[in-house]
């Protein structure tokens, strides 16, 4: 590189500022207590002033379905840390996961916290990128109407683009 | 940025009580008032939130704010961040 060339460079860069951090990161997962931390880190980074995208792709498209999103359940088999602290094999009985979804939403109605759809709400509010994975919809038959609006539906190589240039990539 | 309470002359532009919210809230609540001051305004923050003591701080760091002065006492934070230049 020339001198000059050298020179603009450095100019450029001066006037830039420092680069806009990035987060990129993957929603898999469409159950009530697996909605709220993509969703809680992704408001947090916003409010830091990053740049802020999550890939929804397989259940964790249900976040962004119309349809679900205000319904998601809280799944009471197979997780021991429920909020209903009983045998694991409780959870197959009919009302389980109805109960145990309840209790989580009277907890973080106690706490004062936002329910998913506010925590939606404050998220674009604040430019959060929603990618809705293409394939997922392509295999469980969503259709972009099923969407709540404002989502870029994009395949696996557009979200790891925008996830190559991040600076925090979290898989959820 | 003294840990200090001596903060008695200083202009406030805004006041935010989070008292009894949890994070995300504090943060988030704190960057949206911070957005609506002018580079130089200072903004009195009041949390209750433990993680508040070291999620304020975090917040100025990453939007290039200053944070003045911090005064911790009783579980009931105070925090005095000065609205950055750049954001």
């Amino acid at each position: 590189m020339t001198d000059l060339a050298d020179s603009l460079a450095t100019i450029s860069q001066i006037d830039a500022g420092p680069k806009r951090k990035r987060l990129a990161l993957v929603a898999s997962k469409g159950t009530l207590d697996a909605a709220y931390p993509p969703l809680i880190l992704a408001t947090t980074a916003a409010s830091l002033g990053w740049e802020v995208g999550i890939y929804f792709t397989f259940y964790g498209l249900d976040i962004l379905h119309d349809d679900r999103y205000r319904n998601l359940k809280m799944a009471s088999l197979a997780n021991p840390a429920g909020p209903i602290r009983l045998p694991n094999f409780i959870g197959v009985i009919p009302g389980a996961t109805a109960a145990a979804t309840k209790v989580m939403k009277r907890w973080m109605k106690r706490s004062r916290m936002p329910d998913v759809a506010e925590f939606i709400e404050m998220a674009q509010g604040l430019d959060v990128t929603f990618f809705a994975c293409a394939t997922t919809m392509g295999v469980m038959g969503v259709e972009e109407g099923d969407l709540i609006a404002g989502c870029d539906i994009a395949g696996a190589a557009k979200f790891l683009d925008y996830a190559a240039d991040a600076d925090v990539q979290l898989f959820v | 940025m003294t840990q200090t309470n001596e903060v008695g002359d200083l202009e406030v532009a805004d006041v935010l009580d989070t008292s009894g919210l949890l994070c995300p809230l504090p943060v988030y609540k704190a960057a949206l008032s911070l957005k609506k001051l002018q580079p130089g305004e200072v903004l009195e923050l009041i949390c209750t939130d433990p993680g508040s003591l070291e999620d304020i701080p975090a917040l100025a760091r990453q939007r290039r704010d200053v944070l003045l002065a911090v005064d911790d006492q009783a579980g009931v934070q105070k925090f005095w961040i000065e609205k950055g230049e750049n954001v």
